[in-house]
């Protein structure tokens, strides 16, 4: 090969591999987005409800390994791992309350089972001195319910879902009320407590309404937060918050400056010459 | 003659291990429980998939002790013994992609893309590509999509749904690129080749007796690695080589057998 030739070979061979460097990068980058894309998508689908004892959300989704050893576990089949078409990360656990709710099983057996730490124990046990497994401890959702479907509302009696509920007269009590369309009855309506709900949907399955006028939600969606700029002030617990808050408002400040541009009108002058 | 020893015999172990799955899912019989991303063996000691822990760790979470002592034992057995053996003998998605292969050749259909023009180094960078997702995204990403384990899923759990993950494998192969999932884009079995490199499992070929049919070339899904039929004696050093037996079970030539060699 001649000086010459050998030169332009390098030349083209160096400018093919640029070539591919750019192609490969390019391939990786699309690769990378839509499988990316997708995978954004399916983890913004928090509409779930998780087994007990699940951590939260974000941290539940990194550690399930997707073994499906919760859903071995459980006896009433409640528990279904995510199958692609489910709009949810596929393969971790969920369950469908109005199907097969969580039934509280005293010894809840899904959640020792789980090798990864995504379902935890410790968050369940009683504080006695050699804890147990307390099941009421459990938060897996809050119920919710829509008064204009429930037929309590109405005035007509149900009370279905405070008979079902496993924390009868804690988690689901009964508010009387003067019904003053027929002025001789009652209203008996049912009112969550989310204080002692643990979301089990058993409520929601035995609901007597077309599609159920109690459905339990995630805690995510189903609670609100107030901030830390609203005090109970009547709470002395509450109010123990602004104990050491510093109120000291900057008083020192020279604003003097301010003052005289507000009172100062040279440049008004200025513009009208 | 027609020999399908080795075929028969991956059959029985893959089949049975998802049977073993199944019955331990089904029939509460516990020497497998679980499934290929996290097992619990005799409910007394966990098997992990080394690749789905790693891409846990991407993401920031540290799992149990449990876990990572599992997919450690199975990434050295695997590695020890044979590399892309998991691939051959144990991965349910294999008997799905020898079959479009099998059917492929059986009505002669051309693939769209040519087998050459396709780069076998693109699974190494879906590796590093489904470890960098995960890290980005706070979640396992390859896991998502992962068809072996949504196939297994479906099989055990019983949600023929999840079949269609695998029919559009199946398709990919048959019509669109050769061996176009195992050969080219699975991190899975990138994995087990890149730690096979030390396997003691080995394809042996004894040149001598080689009568260059080439009916070998013709059943290997990873035909680059056969460089030397007909060249030279010794084993398959590429750890691409998912250690299936079918060149041997095709030789008529007792060229081919199993060695153990380092
Ligand atoms: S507590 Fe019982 S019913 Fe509820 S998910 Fe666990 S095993 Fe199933
Ligand atoms: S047992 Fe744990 S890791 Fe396995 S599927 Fe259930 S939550 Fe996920
Ligand atoms: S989800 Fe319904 S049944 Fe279960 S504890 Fe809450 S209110 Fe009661
Ligand atoms: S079961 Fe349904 S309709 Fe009846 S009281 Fe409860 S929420 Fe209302
Ligand atoms: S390459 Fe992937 S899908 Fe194919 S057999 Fe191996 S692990 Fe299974």
């Amino acid at each position: 090969m001649s000086e010459e030739k050998k030169k332009a070979f390098q030349a083209t061979s160096r400018k093919d591999a640029i070539k591919t460097m750019f192609k490969g990068t390019g391939y990786l980058a699309f690769g990378g987005l839509v499988w990316g894309g997708y995978v954004d998508n399916k983890k913004k689908t928090e509409l779930v409800l998780r087994p007990p004892g699940a951590l939260k959300e974000d941290s539940f989704i990194k550690a399930c390994i997707k073994c499906g050893l919760c859903v071995e576990a459980c006896p009433y089949d409640t528990l279904k791992l995510a199958i692609p078409s489910d709009n949810k990360v596929v393969g971790t656990p969920y369950f469908i309350a109005r199907d097969i709710p969580c039934y509280m099983c005293t010894d809840i057996p899904c959640v020792p089972v789980c090798p990864t730490g995504a379902l935890e124990m410790t968050s369940l046990y009683t504080e006695d001195i050699i804890p147990k497994p307390d099941v009421n401890k459990i938060r897996m959702g809050l119920a919710v319910i829509n008064k204009e479907s429930c037929i309590a509302f109405w005035g007509i009696q149900c009370d279905a879902c405070y008979r079902a509920c496993p924390l009868l007269n804690e988690a689901i009590t009964i508010e009387y009320d003067k019904n003053e369309r027929t002025g001789k009855h009652a209203f008996l309506k049912p009112v969550v407590n989310a204080d002692a709900c643990t979301g089990c949907g058993i409520c929601e399955h035995v609901c007597v309404t077309e599609t159920p006028a109690i459905k339990v939600l995630p805690l995510a969606i189903a609670t609100g937060k107030v901030g830390s700029h609203y005090i109970k002030g009547w709470d002395p617990e509450d109010e123990k918050r602004l104990k050491n808050v510093n109120s000291d408002v900057d008083n020192d400040k020279d604003n003097s400056g301010a003052i005289d541009y507000l009172n100062n009108s040279d440049d008004l002058l200025e513009d009208e010459e | 003659m027609k020999n399908n020893k080795y075929l028969i015999l991956r059959r029985i172990i893959q089949i049975g291990i998802l049977f073993l799955f199944f019955s331990g899912a089904n029939f509460g019989i516990n020497i497998l429980k679980g499934n290929l991303s996290t097992a619990i063996v005799l409910d007394k000691f966990h098997l992990s998939d080394p690749y789905a822990v790693l891409q846990m760790l991407f993401t920031g979470y540290i799992p149990t002790v449990e876990i990572i002592t599992g997919a450690v034992i199975i990434l050295v057995f695997y590695s020890l013994l044979g590399g892309r053996i998991f691939c051959s003998w144990v991965c349910p998605l294999n008997i799905i992609t020898d079959f479009a292969s099998y059917v492929r050749k059986k009505i002669g259909i051309k693939p769209a893309l040519k087998i050459k023009t396709v780069s076998r180094n693109i699974r190494y960078y879906v590796v590093i590509l489904g470890l960098l997702l995960s890290f980005i995204t706070g979640i396992a990403s390859f896991e998502l999509i992962n068809p072996i384990s949504i196939f297994f899923r479906g099989l055990i759990f019983g949600s023929i749904f999840s079949l269609s993950a695998v029919l559009i494998i199946f398709l990919f192969d048959l019509f669109i690129v050769e061996h176009g999932w195992c050969g080219h884009i699975c991190p899975v079995g990138a994995v087990y080749s890149v730690t096979g490199k030390f396997r003691l499992l080995n394809i042996y070929h004894t040149y001598e007796n080689c009568t260059l049919c080439m009916k070998c070339k013709r059943v290997c899904p990873e035909i680059q690695v056969l460089e030397i039929i007909g060249k030279e004696t010794g084993k398959i050093k590429s750890s691409e080589c998912t250690d299936c037996g079918r060149c041997i079970d095709v030789c008529d030539d007792n060229a081919l057998k199993f060695k153990l060699k380092m």
